[in-house]
C-alpha cells in the first residue's frame, strides 16, 4: 500500500477514485478510460502544484518518506558486481553502513552508504540508519582501501545522525566520526557523495566531506534535526516546522550557500513516486561529477577539496 | 567537612544578605556548595580548595594560566554576521550582540601566541560563556587561524575546548566547520608540529567529533563532561539509566579515548614537558 503524507491528501483521494474506477465494470454511457485519463491529468497538475512549493518541513517529510529509495536501492540499481565488505577489524560490523566494492558504469569503485531499512525487520537490522563508531571505522577502512588501489569513492547518505547510545560513546563515537571526516578529506582518489534523503549532522558529514556533494531536490541536510533544534531553541518540539524553515536545510538553500555542489531534480511528486527515475538521475549526476575528477592527480584533488571546504561559510545568503 | 568551613559558612551567608559586600567577592562551589573567597579561588585557578571541583574557566584565563607572561593575542578573521538571518524567540544577530557585550569577545574563541616555560606555542581557547562555546564560522576561522599561526611560527598548537556543540543558528554552515577544523589539524600535523587538545568541561557535539578528537595527545581536566551526544538524547533513545560517571573525563580515560586526566594546577607544567619531549629534534638542532 502506498504511503501518503498529510499534504498529499488531495492526491490520495484522486488516486483512490482512479483505483475505484478501474475496478468498476464498464457502466452504460461512460468511458472509464477517458475518466481515468482526466483524473490522472488532475493528479499530475496537483502534484506539480504541491511539489513546486513544498515548505522546508514538508521536504523533511518527503526526505524521510518510508517509500523513498534507500542507499541499498541505489547500490542495487547503480552498482554491478557489488561485493559487500564487512567489519572495522576491531570490534564489529555495523549494518547501518553499507560498504563494498563494485562497478559503477563499468569502473571499479568503493561504495559507502548509510542504510535506514525499508520494513520493520530491516530497519532494526540497520539500526534505522544510525551508525555506531564501528560504522565510521569501517568507512575509514574502505576509504583507505580505495586510496591504495586508486578507486573512486561513491557514498550515499541517508541518516538521521550518528547513533546516540551508551556503548557508542564508550567506544569513541566522536573520534570515529572525526577520523572518518579526515579520511574523506585525505582520500587520494575522487569522492562523490550523494545526499539522497536525510543528511543528519555529524553522522552525515562523516561520509560527505568529498570533492563533489550532490543533493536530491527534496533531501535535507542539517546540523540538527528540526525537532531537536525546536526543542532546544524554542523549548518546544512542536515548533519543528518553524525550525526547519530557519535552519535552511533544503537543497536549494544549501546550493545557494555553496555548501553542496549540485541539486538533482526529483521525479514529479518526489523520489518515492518513481524510485527508478530518481535513482537513474542520481546515477547520471554521479557520472557527470566523476568524469572531470578522474582527470586530476591526487595532489590536485586534495588541494581542491580542501580549498572548497575552506571557502565555505565565508559568505552568507545574498540579501533578498 | 572541616572546622573552618563549618564555622565560616553561616557567617558568610549573613554577610551576603547585606548589601555592602560586592556580589563577586564570595563564590559558592557548585559541587560542594561551600563558599570560597574570590581571591582564594583565583589563586587556585578556579579549583575549589575544599573539594577539588574544577569550575569552568574563561578563554582569557586559559591563556593567562598557561603562557609565560608577555604573550600576545591575534586578531581573528571576520565572518558574515548572521549568514542565515536566523530567528528563534530572538534574532541571532541580537544574541550575538548580547554575547559580545557580556564577554567582551567577538566570538567563542581566543587565539594567542607566546611561550610555555620558555617553549614557543600557539594556544586557541574556547569561551563557553559565549553562546555555550558553540562552533560557527567564527570558531572555525579561529581554529584555522591558530593552525596557520602555529605553522608560521613552527610552534605546537594547543587547543582548550569548551563547547556545547554546533552553533545551530548557522545551520549547515556550522556543520561545515567540522571538516574545516579537521583541515586545520592536518596543516599542523603536516608541518611536523604537535597538536595537543585539552578537553575542558563541557566539550560535546560537533567540536568533539572533529578537531577535538584528532590531537596527537588528548588531555582532559578532572570531571570534565566530554562526549558526542547529549545525555538526555541518549537516555531518550536507549531508555536506560546512564552509568555512573558516564561521559566524564575519568570514564573516557578508562575507555581509551584520552591520554591523561590532569588537574588544572599541573596543566602548564605538563604541557611544557610534553612539548619538550615531542620537539627534541627541533630543540636539539636549534641548540647545535
Ligand atoms: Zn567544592
Amino acid at each position: 500500500m502506498r504511503h501518503f503524507l498529510d499534504f498529499e491528501k488531495p492526491i490520495a483521494e484522486l488516486e483512490s477514485k482512479i483505483d475505484e474506477l478501474r475496478r468498476m465494470s464498464e457502466p452504460e454511457g461512460m468511458n472509464i478510460a477517458d475518466e481515468v485519463e482526466r483524473l490522472n491529468e488532475k493528479v499530475e497538475r496537483q502534484l506539480r502544484q504541491i511539489y513546486a512549493k513544498l515548505t522546508p518541513w514538508q521536504k523533511t517529510q518527503v526526505a524521510r518518506h518510508p517509500d523513498r529509495p534507500k542507499a541499498g536501492d541505489y547500490i542495487r540499481a547503480l552498482i554491478t558486481e557489488f561485493t559487500p565488505l564487512a567489519g572495522d577489524r576491531a570490534f564489529a560490523d555495523d549494518a547501518a553502513v553499507l560498504s563494498g566494492l563494485g562497478r559503477f558504469r563499468g569502473r571499479s569503485v568503493v561504495v559507502l552508504g548509510t542504510e535506514k531499512g525499508s520494513d520493520t525487520e530491516s530497519r532494526v537490522k540497520h539500526n534505522f540508519g544510525m551508525a555506531r563508531p564501528e560504522g565510521y571505522r569501517k568507512a575509514r577502512r574502505m576509504m583507505a582501501l580505495a586510496g591504495r588501489f586508486g578507486l573512486p569513492i561513491l557514498s550515499f547518505v541517508d541518516t538521521a545522525g550518528a547513533f546516540p547510545g551508551i556503548e557508542a560513546e564508550a567506544r569513541g563515537q566522536a573520534e570515529a566520526i572525526a577520523r572518518s571526516i579526515e579520511a574523506c578529506l585525505e582520500a587520494p582518489v575522487p569522492m562523490v557523495a550523494s545526499i539522497i534523503g536525510e543528511g543528519g549532522s555529524g553522522g552525515a558529514i562523516a561520509l560527505a566531506a568529498s570533492d563533489c556533494v550532490l543533493m536530491l531536490e527534496h533531501a535535507i541536510y542539517s546540523v540538527i534535526s528540526p525537532e531537536g533544534c525546536a526543542s532546544i531553541l524554542w523549548r518546544d518540539a512542536s515548533q519543528a516546522p518553524v525550525a526547519a524553515e530557519a535552519l535552511r536545510l533544503t537543497a536549494e538553500d544549501l546550493k545557494r550557500l555553496k555548501l553542496v555542489d549540485r541539486v538533482i531534480a526529483e521525479p514529479l511528486g518526489g523520489a518515492h513516486r518513481d524510485p527508478e527515475s530518481a535513482i537513474q538521475a542520481v546515477g547520471d549526476a554521479i557520472a557527470e561529477a566523476l568524469g572531470p575528477l578522474l582527470a586530476l592527480d591526487s595532489t590536485t584533488l586534495k588541494a581542491r577539496r580542501r580549498e572548497k571546504f575552506l571557502e565555505m561559510g565565508r559568505e552568507g545568503l545574498a540579501q533578498r | 567537612m572541616n572546622w573552618l568551613t563549618e564555622y565560616v559558612r553561616p557567617r558568610i551567608r549573613t554577610l551576603l544578605g547585606r548589601r555592602e559586600i560586592p556580589d563577586n567577592l564570595w563564590i559558592q562551589c557548585p559541587a560542594c556548595e561551600q563558599m570560597i573567597f574570590q581571591r582564594e579561588l583565583e589563586k587556585h585557578l578556579k579549583v575549589c580548595p575544599h573539594c577539588g571541583h574544577h569550575m569552568r574557566a574563561r578563554a582569557e584565563e586559559r591563556l593567562r594560566w598557561t603562557f609565560d607572561p608577555g604573550y600576545g593575542l591575534i586578531e581573528l578573521p571576520k565572518v558574515p554576521l548572521d549568514p542565515l538571518r536566523f530567528r528563534d524567540s530572538k534574532r541571532y544577530a541580537d544574541r550575538l550582540r548580547e554575547a559580545r557585550e557580556k564577554t567582551k569577545l567577538e566570538d567563542a574563541i581566543l587565539v594567542g601566541h607566546g611561550t610555555i616555560e620558555g617553549a614557543k606555542s600557539v594556544i586557541a581557547a574556547m569561551e563557553f560563556e559565549f553562546m555555550g562555546g558553540s562552533m560557527g564560522a567564527a570558531v572555525g576561522e579561529g581554529i584555522l587561524a591558530a593552525a596557520k599561526l602555529a605553522v608560521l611560527q613552527e610552534a605546537p598548537l594547543i587547543v582548550f575546548t569548551a563547547s556545547g556543540g554546533a552553533r545551530m543558528q548557522e545551520g549547515a554552515i556550522s556543520l561545515m566547520q567540522m571538516p574545516r577544523t579537521v583541515i586545520a589539524t592536518r596543516l599542523v600535523k603536516e608541518a611536523g608540529l604537535p597538536f595537543i587538545v585539552v578537553l575542558t568541561d563541557p566539550t560535546t557535539g560537533g567540536v568533539t567529533a572533529s578537531f577535538a578528537m584528532l590531537g596527537d595527545i588528548h588531555i582532559a581536566e578532572p570531571g570534565a563532561l566530554i562526549g558526542f551526544a547529549g545525555a538526555r538524547v541518549i537516555e531518550q533513545t536507549v531508555r536506560e539509566k546512564l552509568p555512573e560517571g558516564f561521559q566524564r573525563a575519568e570514564y573516557l580515560l578508562e575507555h581509551g579515548i584520552l591520554d591523561m586526566v590532569v588537574p588544572r594546577g599541573e596543566l602548564r607544567s605538563t604541557l611544557a614537558r610534553l612539548i619538550r619531549l615531542l620537539c627534541t629534534q627541533k630543540v636539539e638542532s636549534e641548540a647545535a
